[in-house]
């Protein structure tokens, strides 16, 4: 009778280590993601609705340079990354510095149409065909105790770590990094010092094309590349980002790993239909109870 | 704008609503226009929300697919009463609007807007996963492939047999007999395009003038107080969370109106029909017609409904001349939708309308 029990707690136990570990690798891609919707709030308080796309457009690069041109894995990710990048710089020069008179909603919607445009030209470039990524190194699951783990899944992890620690040295750093805290604190006075807060605008965005990118090539060998992809990664990135506390850098990075490991939990133990309602199922909570999210500033502002 | 002239305009939106079917060559067009009129509904009171009260909501698909679901399996299923079932739609849509409404509607700014994201995402995600217990011998209903069988609108089925004691039909009489079918309109099945045309844009016309009695009364005149600057306004005594709440319950109500008669017109509802595509393309029929513009509200839901068209059109006719660029042109909508949708916004931040409105007075003062 014990023994049986204790089969079933360890089966259990197994199955949650599984499931944390699966947790962790979506979270790495909504902490990214989340990031990149919290440096663009930061420096402009608009919340970008094509954060997404910059994941599907990284995805797809990736796919066309390594598996469709055969360029080696570390070119194609350093051209992809570029390549989003410069479509990040491009959507703040073309789309957000002409708009007339910025408000929150048009703002908000201007984003939304670019996201739209970004996802209809994807789906012609690349049609509405699943594209394979190769994974990085083997498809050969490590076992770590009872758990399994994919190495590109270890990747996932470890790539994201890399970016963080990259984020935080160069917010930390440089004079780049700390001008742009010192305009998303307070634009005025930041140009006021000599902070040419047009052009931390414009790296804010560059910035966030990059990091997007980087979550789409990491995740695209595992969850295959397809032009909508971007929707629900960057939805999830952004409940991330708020329920961490939306401008919060380290919120957003928290937030997005309790994000995937409370998901995978929850699909696996509860229902796996109801996957993607949890994220907003949370984010709703948190909203409620506590609406500056978990690391967010006591304040909230006026509208 | 002064009462004799909203009386004007109203006048000439009736006439040119009642007389638009007979001009039409096409069935095809009636369909659209059924669903410019469904749209308008509920931008109508969407606007309310946002232009007037200033809150934004991107969720507002929701209530529109809870009451186009509720009125469907009520029918569909339970064999309710079309009516009866439409008002049981409306009152748990306001119901749920309400118990949403009070903890959303104290954020602010941004986070009303990501909790009304929230919860839409949600109750797409329930549409999508929902199971309904199967009727007679047919398939379940739900999940992806929604609410199917819904039968036609109708008031009353009998005649009472007045049709023996007044044998005159004004259908008849008029000609017009596929509008008016007999001397009693409550006996109408609407069952063609044309007496679906004519009920739903009676319910929009009717909440038209409805938005424009409350924006004209103390409520409208409190809303916009609140809008401005909610600490003047509460300090003037205006309850800020009670009428930021009525608004939203009544926008939900709206929404729920058009959802019921999108059921019983499409004759099925399904979750593709109420995601969070659908929630942004009412928000951007709101802002294309111009905030806090009731006339705009219809112009936008006109425009965005027939932007789809409008590029099917040329489409086809690019096509017709180059037959290999089809694969190309195919999916070219979405493009051009997110191109028009940032065009407008960028250089005409206050909707279309106010926009080719200033920029036409622009013109003529030089």
């Amino acid at each position: 009778m014990f023994s049986l029990f204790l089969y079933f707690f360890m089966s259990f136990f197994d199955q949650l280590l599984q499931f944390f570990v699966s947790g962790v690798t979506q979270g790495s891609i909504y902490a990214i993601v989340g990031l990149g919707f919290t440096i663009i709030y930061n420096s402009t308080e608009i919340i970008n609705f094509a954060q997404g796309e910059f994941v599907m457009l990284g995805a797809m690069f990736m796919v066309t340079f390594n598996a469709a041109l055969g360029l080696p894995i570390p070119i194609s990710f350093v051209i992809s990354v570029i390549a989003v990048l410069i479509i990040g710089i491009l959507i703040d020069l073309l789309i957000i510095r002409p708009v007339r008179k910025p408000t929150h909603i048009s703002l908000i919607i201007i984003t939304i149409g670019a996201s739209i445009f970004i996802k209809g030209v994807a789906m012609l470039a690349w049609k509405k065909d699943y594209h394979a990524a190769t994974p990085f190194s083997g498809e050969k699951p490590i076992s770590i105790g009872t758990a399994a783990i994919t190495p590109q899944a270890l990747w996932v992890i470890g790539i994201t770590c890399v970016v963080l620690v990259l984020l935080h040295l160069f917010f930390e750093y440089t004079d780049t990094g700390k001008g742009m805290r010192a305009s998303a604190i307070n634009p005025k006075a930041a140009s006021l010092l000599g902070i040419r807060v047009k052009r931390m605008v414009l790296i804010s965005f560059a910035l966030s094309g990059a990091l997007g990118a980087v979550a789409g090539i990491i995740i695209a060998p595992i969850t295959f590349a397809i032009y909508n992809m971007g929707v629900m990664l960057g939805l999830k990135g952004f409940c991330g980002a708020v329920i961490g506390g939306l401008g919060s850098v380290p919120g957003a990075i928290i937030g997005g790993f309790a994000l995937g490991v409370l998901e995978a939990m929850g699909a696996g133990l509860i229902s796996s239909a109801y996957k993607d309602a949890i994220a907003f199922v949370v984010l709703l909570l948190v909203l409620f109870m506590r609406p500056t999210g978990i690391l967010g500033k006591g304040e909230m502002k006026r509208v | 704008m002064s009462e004799k002239r909203d009386y004007i305009y109203i006048g000439i939106l009736i006439a040119t609503v009642s007389l638009l079917p007979f001009f039409l060559t096409n069935d095809y067009y009636l369909h659209v226009l059924i669903l410019i009129g469904l749209h308008t509904i509920i931008v109508l009171g969407l606007n309310l929300l946002m232009g007037y009260a200033g809150q934004i909501s991107l969720g507002h698909a929701a209530f529109y697919g809870l009451g186009a679901y509720t009125s469907g399996i009520l029918t569909a299923i339970y064999d309710f009463h079309p009516v009866f079932a439409a008002l049981i739609a409306l009152l748990f849509v306001g119901l749920i609007a309400f118990v949403v409404g009070i903890p959303s509607l104290k954020l602010r700014g941004h986070y009303l807007a990501i909790a009304t994201l929230g919860f839409g995402i949600i109750i797409s995600i329930i549409f999508n996963e929902m199971k309904l217990a199967p009727k007679g011998t047919d398939l379940p209903m739900g999940g992806p492939e929604g609410i199917t069988d819904i039968p036609k609108l109708y008031f009353l089925k009998y005649s009472f047999g007045l049709d023996n004691i007044l044998p005159v039909k004004l259908g008849q009489v008029t000609g017009l007999s596929n509008v008016v079918p007999n001397l009693y309109a409550f006996n109408i099945v609407f069952d063609t395009d044309l007496k679906y045309y004519f009920i739903v844009w009676i319910f929009a016309l009717l909440l038209l003038i409805i938005s424009n009695n409350i924006i004209k009364s103390r409520v409208g005149r409190a809303l916009r107080a609140l809008h401005t600057s909610e600490t003047a306004a509460s300090t003037l005594g205006i309850d800020i969370q009670k009428y930021k709440l009525s608004v939203f319950v009544l926008s939900a109500f709206y929404a729920s109106i058009a959802g019921s008669l999108y059921a019983h017109f499409i004759a099925s509802a399904g979750p593709s029909s109420f995601g969070f595509h659908k929630s942004i393309m009412l928000v951007v029929m709101v802002v294309v017609g111009g905030m806090a513009s009731i006339w705009g509200s219809i112009f936008g839901a006109a425009f965005i409904t027939l932007l789809p068209e409008f590029i099917d059109a040329l489409n086809n006719s690019v096509v017709k001349i180059q037959p290999e660029l089809f694969y190309i042109f195919e999916d070219f909508d979405i493009i051009v939708y997110g191109l028009i949708l940032m065009v407008i916004l960028i250089f005409m931040p206050e909707g279309l309308t106010k926009g080719i409105v200033d920029r036409l007075k622009g013109k003529f003062s030089k």
